[in-house]
């Protein structure tokens, strides 16, 4: 006995189906190849993590063999990795690329942002972003996000337009229909573009394996100093930890996420290999940032809110 | 990655899985969030420090059950209000599969939002309360996934613990939702009988009901097939870029940049280019940096051609055999999308594939009510989520397939040109599939039974 109705073939038969990786990146390097041919002035944000050197990488892949038509655009907090930044400056030079930088310390330094008490520097990357954004009119700036990051991500366009105070309204967005972008804006507006929006943690980390992509090794277990601070492993260092209270260890750990070193932790982990990673990351019964990130538990909304102001 | 070690080896097996991306469906106590929440939960999907989150807001609240509802709304409104606002997407694996699920809201009034959710799915799976049937909500969504296009609908009779898993009750739905589905021109649907929230027949297979031998909600979705014989399809490239790179080592090449639309392409093949009707031949493909003989949908390419002839953004490139029309004026079914009106005589840009055109509304012929798919005609202009026939005149000839032939070539953008809006959905050509084509859609002898 059956109850279906003319269901026919597997679903990996065709000679013509794609895996689902060459299907991300065909649709990726597409975002890629729109934006350059309907914008002025595109920026792409990197800040030496795994997103935006795979957004880098397809960016690379879209335009060859011509050079990548875009400009970088790193918000500096000031309280990076080292082997991040010096990642950064390797690869902008490798790619005769033109690095923008958006400092977060100058902007402290001249009054202009405060330090908040709880040290993080995260929440202040935005003033400086949308600043630059504004100085040196970039039309479309790409960011690494993934709406399988957060649920305020879920809700995200892939073309998501921003006022000229660069925010985020979530119930004023244009549908998405098809592969057909609207990148239409006004001027002082701009579109933020994020071309892995469709990719999970774990296709990010299967494409790095597949593209054989180098990365700055803090996403590889290491023995480091760290000490723990709500719940997290923070790195020791000048930028304003340990407190008298935190006692200083050194683990063997590695990083699943780049970000500020106030607010980005570290998780546990022998994984040394891109295998080894991705073999831990299938496993892991916590999301990317519910496992490193602070910021993002200080309110149920708390990505939703500092998107609306700009952040990306 | 050179090395064979076994996990490389699975690595490769992973990375062979296919994508299905596919749209929910469903009224508001349909039950579809506790499908969506059965369906991630039970993929695996939905990880600890999630479901803590969950379970902290939910005893907040003063409830005694985590509410996976909260899990799929994102926003400060929706969890406010307790209704889902806008299309989310929702990404989970199996072994077999990837899957991108647009999550769309079920009230009449986001008829935009289904509309967006099914314009990229390859399956739709409408939802039903066993104890309701087939309501006007059902052939709402039903209609929009026939208008649409969706090559695949899931019939998912939800709720069957309600109506003692009987047999009877689920054949009835799904023999008047097929026969309304098929008429409006749905070429493939499943039936499924299904308990979300008792878990039959969604991941596993349900011992209340043995009188069902079809496969579950999941294993069809694994299984579906997501590419159709592209061989018959008209070959479609638009333009988006010419990649240029004037450098000493690459002093002369010139290759067009773009997404096969529809189709597939081959080296030596002689081309055309419209809209200016020049022709050429196909040279070499450049597969993202490799070399290929023949690429196809929904490959990203570089075309070189033997000729050096003038072709920009914009531009379509097609085997020179099978050029589709070129036309000013396009008839067109829209779903109109945005919050002020579409008004007859309204000056648009028109954005088909990489192209934006000004154009104007000359007409809107009809409204039609998706309820009974009755046509109001003359109705002067459309309202947010109205679906209604439009005639278009563009100021540029555009090479507009039918969207029956082509979603990709046959859909446009009708965008306000004062502050870039996206106003209206379109697709050129007839709204439903014809009884012609119907005929040719329908299975040889795979008839129903129970």
């Amino acid at each position: 006995m059956t109850t279906v109705a003319a269901v026919t073939g597997e679903g990996t038969d065709s000679p013509y189906a794609l895996s689902h990786l060459d299907a991300l990146e065909s649709e990726a390097v597409h975002i890629f190849r729109e934006v350059a041919g309907e914008f002025e002035r595109p920026v792409i944000l990197f800040s030496g993590g795994k997103d935006s050197i795979v957004m880098l990488h397809l960016a690379l892949k879209a335009f060859a063999p011509a050079a990548v038509p875009f400009s970088l655009l790193h918000v500096d907090t000031g309280h990076n990795f080292p082997e991040v930044i010096e990642y950064r400056d390797r690869a902008v030079a490798e790619h005769g690329l033109r690095l923008h930088v958006a400092s977060v310390q100058e902007y402290i330094d001249a009054g202009k942002l405060r330090e908040r008490p709880d040290g993080t520097r995260n929440p202040l990357q935005t003033v400086p972003l949308t600043e630059k954004i504004q100085s040196e009119r970039f039309d479309a700036v790409f960011g690494g996000g993934r709406r399988d990051e957060e649920k305020a991500r879920a809700k995200e366009r892939v073309f998501s337009l921003r006022d000229e105070f660069s925010q985020w309204d979530p119930r004023r967005q244009r549908p998405e229909l098809w592969q057909l972008y609207n990148g239409r804006h006004a001027p002082g507006e701009h579109v933020r573009v994020f071309p892995l929006s469709n990719w999970t943690e774990l296709d990010v980390w299967q494409y790095i394996a597949r593209e054989d992509i180098e990365l700055p090794q803090i996403y590889f277990a290491h023995e480091r100093e760290v000490f723990k601070r709500s719940g997290m492993w923070l790195t020791a260092g000048e930028w304003g930890g340990p407190k008298d209270d935190e006692r200083v260890e050194t683990r063997l750990i590695r990083y699943r996420t780049v970000g500020d070193m106030s607010c980005t932790g570290a998780v546990d982990s022998d994984a040394t290999t891109l295998d080894a990673v991705i073999a831990e990351i299938a496993a892991s019964r916590l999301t990317e940032r519910g496992a490193t990130r602070a910021d993002d538990k200080l309110s149920e909304a708390a990505m939703e809110d500092r998107k609306r102001e700009g952040y990306f | 990655m050179s090395n064979t070690t076994a996990t490389t080896e699975q690595l490769a097996d992973l990375s062979a899985t296919t994508l299905l991306r596919f749209a929910t469906a469903g009224s508001v106590d349909d039950g579809k969030s506790t499908l969506v929440g059965r369906l991630l939960h039970d993929s695996k999907s939905v990880l600890s420090d999630q479901l803590e989150a969950v379970e902290r807001v939910s005893a907040s609240r003063g409830a005694d059950a985590p509410d996976l509802a909260l899990l799929t709304d994102g926003l400060r409104a929706e969890r406010e209000q307790g209704i889902t606002i806008d299309v989310a997407y929702r990404y989970f694996a199996t072994a077999r599969r990837r899957f991108i699920l647009a999550d769309t809201p079920g009230h009449v009034q986001y008829t935009r939002n289904m509309v967006t959710g099914a314009s990229t799915a390859d399956l739709a799976v409408v939802l039903v309360d066993a104890r309701n049937g087939v309501i006007e909500q059902t052939r709402r969504h039903a209609a929009v996934a026939a208008l649409l296009r969706v090559p695949h609908v899931v019939l998912a009779v939800n709720k069957m613990d309600l109506v003692a898993y009987e047999e009877r009750v689920f054949a009835e739905i799904a023999e008047e939702f097929t026969a309304y589905a098929r008429e409006l021109g749905v070429p493939e649907i499943t039936a499924i009988p299904i308990s979300a929230l008792a878990g039959d027949n969604v991941v596993e297979p349900s011992s209340n009901m043995d009188w069902y031998g079809g496969p579950t909600v999941l294993e069809h979705l694994e299984t579906v097939p997501v590419s159709h014989d592209l061989t018959s399809c008209h070959a479609r490239l638009p333009v988006q870029y010419v990649i240029r790179p004037q450098t000493a080592e690459h002093p002369d090449y010139r290759g067009y940049a773009g997404q096969i639309a529809a189709g597939t392409f081959r080296v030596g093949e002689s081309v055309t280019v419209l809209p200016s009707g020049r022709t050429s031949k196909i040279t070499g493909i450049d597969l993202l940096g490799k070399a290929v003989d023949v690429a196809w949908t929904p490959q990203s390419i570089t075309l070189l051609l033997e000729d050096d002839i003038d072709i920009s953004r914009g531009d379509l490139i097609v085997p020179s055999g099978d050029t589709p029309p070129t036309t000013q004026d396009i008839e067109a079914t829209v779903c109109h999308v945005a919050d002020t009106p579409l008004n007859v005589g309204q000056r648009v840009l028109l954005k088909h594939t990489t192209r934006t055109v000004k154009a104007i509304v000359k007409e809107i012929p009809s409204r039609l009510t998706l309820d009974d798919l009755s046509q109001h005609p003359e109705p002067g202009r459309l309202v947010a989520n109205d679906i209604g026939r439009v005639k278009v005149r563009t100021a540029e000839p555009l090479a507009l397939d039918s969207y029956a032939d082509s979603r990709r070539t046959g859909s446009f953008l009708l965008i306000d040109p004062a502050d870039g809006t996206t106003l209206a959905a379109g697709m050129a050509g007839e709204a439903f599939a014809t009884a012609a084509e119907e005929a040719a859609l329908a299975p040889d002898d795979e008839g129903w039974d129970f």
